[in-house]
């Protein structure tokens, strides 16, 4: 009893001894398709961690997650698609900005905020999406999204916007990433929302922030 | 004097809410999103929280329904503040077990009489 | 006049400012990345650091130099400040409240569900050169009357050959010793002629010792069955997509109900949530779902 060691040789690396994994079953890419259906959810996991080993496993990962309700697997399927990345992971994500279920659009823009390059091209339409929640969705990719143009994709969105939610994201999120030269379009905004307390109070802070810091 | 929990993870709408919550005297901490709630939450007394629905990692309905299956915050009081007004959202936060449900923009005088009904005031 | 003139201007004839503005925004911005946040009173060795980076960055306004760092794509100067930001040291009895809530709270929680005869598995990942999985053990067999009859397995892993070459020799100068209990000290160590000391032999054979690159799934695999693993101070290192795939490796390599416990600065709400959050009252662990 006691500290133990189960442990043969002295080999650098490898299995610990007792740990080894029997993998009955195939590991080639349609063997890892069919599993992402399988009814086992630690199954489905492995399958989907796997695939991400796989560029032309983006469609069939992308139509797993939308059908997938564990959130173990949920997680590995993003995953997946977050290590593939490039424009046809981007096309698949976007969509789910609609999504009703929240944990499934939230994993969505974390994937999306990864991808600076392929999402880049959709930033303009989803912000003028006639969907506020799609607009407010939108502006939360720009809060962690490493692209140079976020500023002044928010200060345009700010310049158009009527629905006091969307104006709101995104001024809380030019509050963290924009400069002085979204100034202009904040000061427009507490204006034009100056009935509106909370409004009128994140420009206000947004303001103060950037000015300060500018100085 | 009731502890008051802010989820939110836009950093104005936290600060808006604390002033609001701290005029009637009581004490604020904030928290980015439900995982970090919890971490903070949890092994102390909460009067009320104050949850946003769309948050990363883990979103509203998410940390109501862990606070309400848990023992330690099954019955502190949430009110979920959310961009959404449809009546599916509102029927989500009744699944999860939230007490009251606020879409912003919330007029400041509404969110201190909400504040006012479940944690209460603390004369100045 | 741009922008760039007036800041080429300015830096010239003044050092650079960091304004309360300009902390409160990287403060925002640092702790959304990392979950580290800093008080007030850690401005000064906060503005220090940021000062340097923009000096060997060329970056004569702290405003140029927070957005360069921001919107770089690879994020590698995020990641040379937070090595600058965060101090990591490795000694014996490091963070020792998660030790003490190991061998309380999760360990009995843990031996609840273990039939009998079957070991509890500990995982210390990143191990260094090996203060963490070797305080474990001595906290253990000091600390947990249980292991008189229960098994315990110490897997202890690192991407570092060289730390783990150290590890596995077990010997340690007086910084690496200094928080342990002299007792301790005399009786799981011998003393070195040149002062430092070598920990004791079956310690050093009950560890199992192993290079393991976090990242790379070929070589977390064979990690499974785990009961609890100890992963500080690494995780605030990785990018936001590295996080999640570790959070990952550590819930596959887990049993149902086993526990994460990370750094006392890092926080699982930046990583994954996967997990249960879990507060006892020594520490918070992270526990996957039974």
């Amino acid at each position: 009893m006691g500290l133990v060691r189960r442990q043969d040789g002295r080999q650098e690396t490898g299995a610990p001894a007792g740990t080894v994994e029997r993998r009955r079953r195939g590991r080639g890419l349609e063997d890892l398709v069919e599993q992402l259906r399988d009814p086992d959810p630690q199954a489905r996991r492995w399958a989907a961690r796997d695939l991400a080993a796989h560029p032309e496993a983006v469609d069939a990962l992308a139509d797993a997650l939308e059908a997938e309700r564990d959130p173990a697997v949920r997680a590995a399927l993003l995953d997946a698609l977050a290590a593939i990345g490039g424009e046809r992971v981007a096309e698949r994500l976007v969509p789910l900005l609609r999504s009703e279920d929240a944990a499934l659009r939230n994993g969505a823009i974390e994937v999306l905020q990864g991808l600076p390059e392929a999402v880049a091209p959709h930033m303009a339409r989803l912000l003028a999406d006639a969907d506020p929640d799609v607009r407010i969705f939108a502006a939360d990719i720009c809060r962690a999204l490493p692209h140079p143009e976020t500023p002044s994709w928010l200060a345009a969105l700010l310049a158009r916007e009527t629905h006091p939610n969307v104006v709101g994201t995104a001024i809380d999120v030019l509050a963290e990433i924009g400069g002085p030269a979204e100034l202009p379009a904040l000061r427009a905004a507490a204006e034009r929302f100056a009935a509106e307390p909370f409004l009128a109070f994140s420009a206000r802070v947004a303001i103060r922030r950037i000015e300060e810091s500018a100085r | 004097m009731a502890r008051v929990m802010i989820v939110d993870d836009a950093v104005t709408v936290r600060m808006y809410h604390r002033e609001l919550v701290e005029a009637l005297g009581h004490q604020v901490v904030e928290a980015e999103n439900g995982i970090e709630a919890l971490e903070k939450a949890l092994g102390a007394d909460w009067g009320l929280f104050l949850v946003d629905v769309n948050m990363p990692k883990m979103d509203g309905y998410r940390l109501v329904r862990e606070m309400r299956a848990g023992e330690e915050l099954r019955a502190v009081p949430v009110v979920m503040v959310s961009t959404e007004a449809g009546p599916g959202d509102r029927e989500q936060a009744w699944a999860a077990g939230a007490n009251f449900y606020l879409v912003k923009p919330v007029r400041p005088e509404t969110l201190q009489a909400v504040v006012r009904a479940l944690a209460g005031e603390v004369a100045s | 006049m741009t922008e760039a003139q007036t800041e080429a201007e300015r830096g010239a004839c003044t050092e650079p400012v960091i304004t309360d503005a300009d902390f409160e925004r990287f403060r925002d911005f640092f702790y959304r990345k990392t979950g580290i946040y800093f008080e007030d009173g850690k401005r000064y060795f906060v503005d220090k650091r940021l000062l340097e980076r923009m000096r060997a960055t060329g970056h004569t306004s702290f405003r140029s130099y927070f957005t360069f760092m921001r919107f770089q794509a690879s994020g590698e100067e995020l990641q040379r400040l937070i090595d600058l930001m965060t101090v990591n040291e490795t000694y014996f009895f490091r963070e020792e409240y998660q030790f003490r809530c190991l061998a309380g709270p999760v360990l009995d929680e843990l031996l609840e569900r273990k039939a009998p005869g079957e070991s509890v598995r500990i995982w210390s990942i990143p191990c260094s050169t090996g203060e963490e999985p070797y305080s474990i053990a001595i906290w253990l067999l000091e600390h947990w009357p249980p292991i008189e009859r229960v098994d315990v397995e110490i897997l202890a892993s690192d991407i570092d050959t060289q730390a783990l070459e150290k590890a596995r020799a077990g010997v340690y100068g007086r910084r690496s010793v200094q928080r342990l209990p002299q007792a301790l000290l005399r009786k799981y160590f011998e003393p070195l002629p040149d002062g430092r000391w070598r920990i004791a032999r079956e310690l050093r054979e009950a560890v199992d010792f192993r290079r393991v690159n976090l990242a790379n799934p070929g070589e977390t695999r064979p990690y499974r069955r785990i009961d609890v693993i100890f992963c500080r101070n690494l995780l605030i290192y990785f990018d936001d997509a590295s996080r999640r795939q570790a959070a990952e490796v550590f819930y596959d390599a887990l049993n149902p109900g086993g526990f994460v416990f990370l750094g006392h600065s890092e926080s699982m709400s930046r990583i994954s949530s996967l997990f249960r959050v879990r507060r006892f009252a020594d520490a918070v662990a992270y526990q996957k779902p039974v």
